[in-house]
C-alpha cells in the first residue's frame, strides 16, 4: 500500500505542498447483538480508503476518497491542495508542526485469539446463553446482549520519510436487563453499561469476563430495583465503582486535557475547556492522591487508546497529567505543541477511519491505583457513612467541562462500614476541580480494571473514538447527591 | 455520484453471487465537504468521496447484513457470501417477513397524492471550497466588526440512498445538504446560530452571524442566578435538541420491548391540549429518503393530536408482531407506517422527520418575551441524556446565550444552569408557541419546531460561566 500513498506525496509535493501526509486504511467489523431469545442484529462490514493531508500556503488540506486508483487518488491529492490553498485565504499565521523525526515501524496489537476466526455460530451461542440466563429472572422485561469486534490496518506515509504500518485489533461484549413495572423501567448492565468491556485485544477478553456467570445476579439486581429506595438528595461520602470513575476520568479530565478544546478550536460543538494555558503546571486539580497519566504505550496495557504510533506518526508517549493533584499536561499534537512551550508532540493525534482527519484525542487518559493495598470491601469497612454506587446510566457535563452530572444503575448505603440497603436511581454531581480535590482514598492496582468508551464522539464531521480509562474504585467526601429527581 | 444505472447493474451482479432465498441491497455514497473555522481561521477543511452497497441475504427466517464500500466483483462476491454467512448459521425467526415486493410497498401507500419536493439542488452540491472560503471570511468580517472571535463550519454535500430488492421493489433518492453553524465568542459570553437545508440558498450566513454576534455581546458579563423552576423561553434549536430524546420511544418496537414512555400511555392525555406532532417526510421543510430501510414508502402519521398521543410508528415486521401482542389493544392503529431501520435489527423503527402543528395564533420570541415577568431565553441546549427512562426526565446543559428575562425584558446574560426536566412536564406546561421552523441542533436530528414558552421548567444547578 506504501506505494499508494506515494502517489499521493509525490503529487501534492511536486505542486507545492510544504507537507503532506497519507493514511490508506482498511478495516473490517463484526457486529452481533441478541434481544429476547432472538437474534437483534448481525453484520459484517468492511471500508477501504485513502485520507490525504496536506499543507500548502501555510495552511490546512484534506480530502479522501474510497477509490485507490492511481489517477483517484492523485486526483484526490489535488483536491486537499485546492482546499488547502483555499483555507490560506482565513489565516493569520502559517502553519507550524513540531519537529518528528521520521518514523518506520511495524506494529500489531498483541491478541491471542483472532476474534475473526472465532465462529459466528460460537458468537451467537454465548449471546444466547448469557441472554436465556437473564431472562430466567422473573421480571426481566427486556434482555439484550451483543458482542463487536473490529480489526484496523493503516498505512502511514509522509513527506517528510515516515513509514508505517500498524495493525489495531479491538474486541468488546456486554449485556442488560431491564425490569419495566409499574411506572419504572430499571436496568442493570455488566461488565459496563452501553456496549459492555471493551479493548484493545483478541477474542481472549471475552473468555475472561465471566459473561454467562454474572448474567443471574445482574438480571436480579434489575428486578430488585424495583424494591429499592430512592437514592436520597443531600451531600455524601460516596464511592465509585471503577467503572463509572473510568466515565467520570473521561469526561472530567480527558476532555479538557485535549489542547485543541482549551485553544477554542472545538468551540463551536464539543466546546472549550477551563483548563486554560495558565493553569498548566499552577492548578490544583485534585488531591494529592490524585495521580492520571495519558498512556498509549503497549505496557500501559490494552486500552482502546493503544497503538504504537499515532496518526501523523508520532511514537506512542505517556504524559503525566495530574501529578499528586497538580495539572502538568495537556493532550497535544504536532500542530499545538508549540502553545505549550513543548518541542515534540504529544502523539495523539487519531482519526476514526481513512475518510476522517486525525485529531487531537484521548489515548488510555487513567487514574493511578493507591500504592497500599485496599480492596473495595477494605474502602467500604473504613467508611462510617456514605453511598456506594456502581455503573454509569447517565452522564452530562458543560461545555467547558466545570458542572457535571452522573447517574448510576445502583447503590448501596453504606453504615458503620457495612453495605445496607440498595438504592435506585443514585446520581451526583459538582464541579471538576472540587471534585477531583474530594477524592481521599483509592484502591489498589489488584482493584483496577482498563475500561473501554468506544463511543467518544468529537469533531465536525463527528468521528466516534475509542479510548482507554484505567480506574480502581475511590472515596470522595461532601459530594452532592440525588439533584437529578429534585422537583421532578 | 454513483447512478442508478450503475446501482441496477452492481444489484444484478450481487444477485448472481447470492444462493440466499432473498437478497436486499441497499446502496449510499456520495461527496461531502466541510470548512471549519475558529479563532477567525479555517483551521480545519475536508471532503470525502465515497459510496459503497449493504447486502442483506435471507433464508427461511434467518437474515444478516454485510457491507462494503469496495465494488469489484471479487469484493461484491466476498461481501454476500460474508452476509449469507452470517444468516445460514443462526435459528429461523418465525416472525421474519419475507422481503416486500412492489404491489405491497404500492398498496401501503395510502395517499398516492403525497410528493416528495426536490431535495436535490445542483448550485449547493457545486459549492467549491472557495466559495466555502469566502463564506467564512464574510463570518469571520462580522465578528472582527464586533470584536468577536468566531468558530463553526460551512458545510455541503450530495448524497443517494438506493434499495433493491431481488422481489423486484427498487427506489432512489438524491439529496443535497448544506449547513452553516456559527459561534460568536467574548471574553465571558457567547453566541451560536446553526441553519441547515437540501439548498444552500435558503441559507443566510450574514443574519446568522449578526444574531450569534449579538447575542454573545448582549450576554456579557453574565449574572449567577439561582436554579429554580423558571418560566423559560426556548428557541427552537433548543426545543428540538430536548423534544428529540422521546421519539425513539414512538416505535412499536419500542412498546413491545416495553422500554418507551409510552407504555400504558397511548390514548391518555399526556401532554397540553396545544401540542399537535405529525411525522411527515414530504412536508415541505423536511428532508431525507421518502422509504425506510425496506423500501416502504414513509406514510404521514399523527403521533400527537391535542396533547393525546394518538399513534406510533411501525416497521412490517413491527406491525404484525404487535397484532399478535398483548398491547394490542392499547395502542391505537397498527399499520406499517413506513419508519423502519434497515433489517436486522432490535430497535425496530423511529419516526425521523417531526413537524409541529403551528398553533392557532403562533407568538414570536419578542411577544413571549414582553409577556413574561420573570423568565430565562434558552438559545442551544448541550449534552443532554436521559435521566429517568419512563418519566422522561432528561438533564442537560444551556449554552451560547442564556438571558434573564425581567419586567418583559431581556435584562442581561446569566451563567448556564443544569435542568433535570421530565419532557411530559415539559410539554404539559407549554403557555406559548412560535410558528414552527426547520431547525437544526447538535443533540437530535432536524426537525420542524417552533420555540416554546415552558412554565415552571426546572433547573438544578448553575455552573461557573
Amino acid at each position: 500500500m506504501k506505494h499508494i500513498a506515494d502517489w499521493a506525496l509525490n503529487l501534492a509535493t511536486q505542486r507545492g505542498a510544504s507537507y503532506v501526509d497519507a493514511r490508506v486504511v482498511d478495516e473490517r467489523s463484526r457486529s452481533l447483538a441478541t434481544k429476547n431469545g432472538k437474534l437483534g442484529h448481525a453484520s459484517d462490514a468492511e471500508s477501504q480508503g485513502i485520507g490525504i493531508r496536506v499543507i500548502a500556503d501555510g495552511a490546512w488540506g484534506f480530502a479522501a476518497s474510497k477509490d485507490l486508483s492511481r489517477s483517484a487518488v492523485e486526483q484526490t491529492a489535488a483536491h486537499a491542495l485546492a482546499i488547502a490553498k483555499a483555507s490560506a485565504q482565513v489565516k493569520k499565521e502559517n502553519v507550524r508542526l513540531a519537529p518528528e523525526p521520521p518514523c518506520t515501524g511495524d506494529w500489531t496489537t498483541p491478541f491471542r485469539i483472532d476474534p475473526f476466526s472465532t465462529s459466528v455460530e460460537q458468537n451467537l451461542e454465548l449471546l444466547l446463553r448469557i441472554d436465556s440466563e437473564l431472562r430466567s429472572v422473573s421480571g426481566v422485561t427486556l434482555a439484550e446482549a451483543s458482542m463487536n469486534f473490529k480489526r484496523e490496518e493503516s498505512w502511514f506515509a509522509s513527506s517528510e520519510g515516515a513509514n508505517i504500518h500498524q495493525t489495531k485489533i479491538s474486541t468488546g461484549a456486554g449485556y442488560a436487563a431491564h425490569a419495566f413495572a409499574g411506572t419504572e423501567i430499571m436496568k442493570r448492565s455488566y461488565p459496563n453499561s452501553f456496549g459492555g468491556q471493551w479493548q484493545n485485544r483478541g477474542y481472549e477478553l471475552i473468555e475472561e469476563l465471566k459473561l454467562v456467570e454474572n448474567a443471574r445476579r445482574v438480571a436480579e439486581e434489575a428486578v430488585a430495583l424495583h424494591q429499592a429506595a430512592q437514592c436520597p438528595e443531600g451531600v455524601f461520602t460516596i464511592i465509585l465503582d471503577s467503572s463509572q470513575l473510568g466515565l467520570q476520568i473521561h469526561e472530567s479530565i480527558g476532555h479538557p486535557i485535549e489542547l485543541d478544546r482549551v485553544l477554542g478550536m472545538e468551540a463551536n460543538f464539543a466546546g472549550t475547556s477551563f483548563l486554560t494555558l495558565d493553569k498548566l503546571g499552577r492548578l490544583r486539580y485534585g488531591s494529592d492522591l490524585v495521580n492520571v497519566v495519558a498512556d498509549a504505550r503497549q505496557e500501559h496495557g490494552p486500552g482502546l487508546g493503544t497503538f504504537a504510533f499515532d496518526d501523523e506518526g508520532v511514537l506512542a508517549q505517556c504524559t503525566p497529567i495530574i501529578t499528586h493533584g497538580l495539572f502538568t499536561g495537556y493532550l497535544s499534537s504536532r500542530e499545538t505543541a508549540h502553545t505549550i512551550g513543548a518541542n515534540r508532540s504529544g502523539g495523539t493525534l487519531r482519526a476514526e477511519g481513512w475518510n476522517r482527519l486525525p485529531m487531537i484525542r484521548m489515548t488510555n487518559i487513567s487514574i493511578l491505583p493507591g500504592e497500599k493495598p485496599l480492596t473495595l470491601e477494605q474502602l467500604i469497612a473504613d467508611t462510617d457513612d456514605g453511598i456506594y454506587m456502581e455503573t454509569n446510566k447517565s452522564w452530562s457535563i458543560d461545555d467547558k467541562r466545570y458542572n457535571f452530572q452522573f447517574g448510576c444503575e445502583i447503590g448501596w448505603e453504606i453504615k458503620n462500614g457495612k453495605r445496607g440497603r440498595m438504592l435506585k436511581n443514585p446520581s451526583y454531581s459538582g464541579i471538576t476541580t472540587e471534585f477531583w480535590n474530594s477524592m481521599d482514598a483509592i484502591c489498589s492496582r489488584d482493584q483496577w480494571t482498563l475500561w473501554g468508551t468506544p463511543n467518544c464522539g468529537k469533531g465536525q464531521p463527528q468521528q466516534v473514538m475509542g479510548t482507554g480509562h484505567g480506574a480502581a474504585p475511590a472515596r470522595f467526601r461532601r459530594v452532592k447527591v440525588g439533584s437529578a429527581y429534585r422537583g421532578n | 455520484m454513483l447512478s442508478q444505472e450503475q446501482a441496477t447493474d452492481i444489484f444484478e451482479r450481487i444477485r448472481k453471487h447470492s444462493t440466499a432465498d432473498e437478497v436486499e441491497v441497499l446502496f449510499y455514497g456520495g461527496h461531502s465537504a466541510l470548512t471549519r473555522f475558529a479563532n477567525n481561521v479555517i483551521h480545519q477543511n475536508v471532503a470525502e468521496q465515497n459510496e459503497g452497497v449493504s447486502v442483506r441475504t435471507s433464508f427461511g427466517g434467518r437474515t444478516a447484513r454485510a457491507s462494503t464500500n469496495k465494488l469489484d466483483d471479487e469484493s461484491l462476491k466476498r461481501v454476500v457470501h460474508a452476509s449469507e454467512n452470517l444468516a445460514r448459521v443462526q435459528h429461523p425467526d418465525p416472525d421474519l417477513l419475507p422481503m416486500p415486493d412492489r404491489k405491497e410497498r404500492d398498496q401501503a401507500i395510502s395517499d398516492a397524492t403525497r410528493i416528495t419536493p426536490q431535495r436535490h439542488f445542483a448550485e449547493t452540491a457545486a459549492i467549491s471550497p472557495q466559495h466555502r472560503a469566502e463564506g467564512v471570511a464574510k463570518i469571520v468580517k462580522v465578528a472582527e466588526r464586533h470584536q468577536l472571535t468566531t468558530a463553526g463550519i460551512y458545510a455541503n454535500s450530495e448524497f443517494v440512498e438506493g434499495i433493491f430488492n431481488s422481489r423486484g421493489l427498487s427506489d432512489w433518492h438524491t439529496q443535497t445538504s448544506a449547513e452553516i453553524s456559527i459561534t460568536m465568542l467574548a471574553g465571558d459570553s457567547s453566541g451560536w446560530q446553526k441553519a441547515n437545508s437540501p439548498d444552500a440558498r435558503n441559507l443566510d450566513p450574514l443574519a446568522l452571524a449578526e444574531t450569534a454576534a449579538r447575542k454573545a455581546i448582549d450576554s456579557a458579563s453574565p449574572r449567577e442566578v439561582a436554579p429554580a423552576k423558571y418560566t423559560v423561553i426556548f428557541e427552537p434549536a433548543a426545543v428540538l435538541d430536548i423534544v428529540g430524546f422521546m421519539f425513539w420511544d414512538f416505535g412499536g418496537q419500542a412498546i413491545l420491548d416495553e422500554r418507551s414512555f409510552l407504555n400504558n400511555r397511548i390514548g391518555a392525555q399526556l401532554f397540553g391540549e396545544n401540542v399537535n406532532i405529525v411525522d411527515d417526510v414530504v412536508h415541505p421543510l423536511q428532508s431525507g429518503a421518502p422509504f425506510d430501510g425496506e423500501g416502504m414508502r414513509r406514510q404521514r402519521v399523527p403521533l400527537v393530536e391535542n396533547g393525546i398521543v394518538k399513534r406510533v410508528v411501525y416497521a412490517r415486521g413491527t406491525a404484525e408482531r404487535m397484532k399478535k401482542s398483548e398491547h394490542a389493544a392499547k395502542v391505537g392503529p397498527i399499520v406499517a407506517t413506513g419508519h423502519g431501520f434497515s433489517l436486522p435489527n432490535e430497535m425496530g423503527e423511529m419516526p425521523g422527520n417531526i413537524v409541529f402543528s403551528a398553533p392557532p395564533i403562533p407568538q414570536t420570541l419578542e411577544q413571549m418575551i414582553s409577556s413574561t415577568d420573570r423568565g430565562i431565553l434558552v438559545t442551544r441546549l448541550w449534552y443532554i441524556r436521559e435521566v429517568d427512562p419512563y418519566e422522561k426526565i432528561l438533564t442537560g446543559m444551556t449554552r451560547d446565550g442564556t438571558f434573564l428575562i425581567e419586567n418583559g425584558k431581556l435584562r442581561a446574560g446569566v451563567r448556564n444552569f443544569r435542568f433535570n426536566e421530565s419532557l411530559i412536564h415539559m410539554l404539559s406546561n407549554v403557555e406559548a408557541m412560535g410558528a414552527p421552523v426547520r431547525a437544526s441542533g447538535e443533540e437530535s436530528f432536524d426537525m420542524v419546531v417552533p420555540a416554546l414558552k415552558v412554565k415552571d421548567f426546572n433547573f438544578t444547578e448553575v455552573t461557573k460561566f
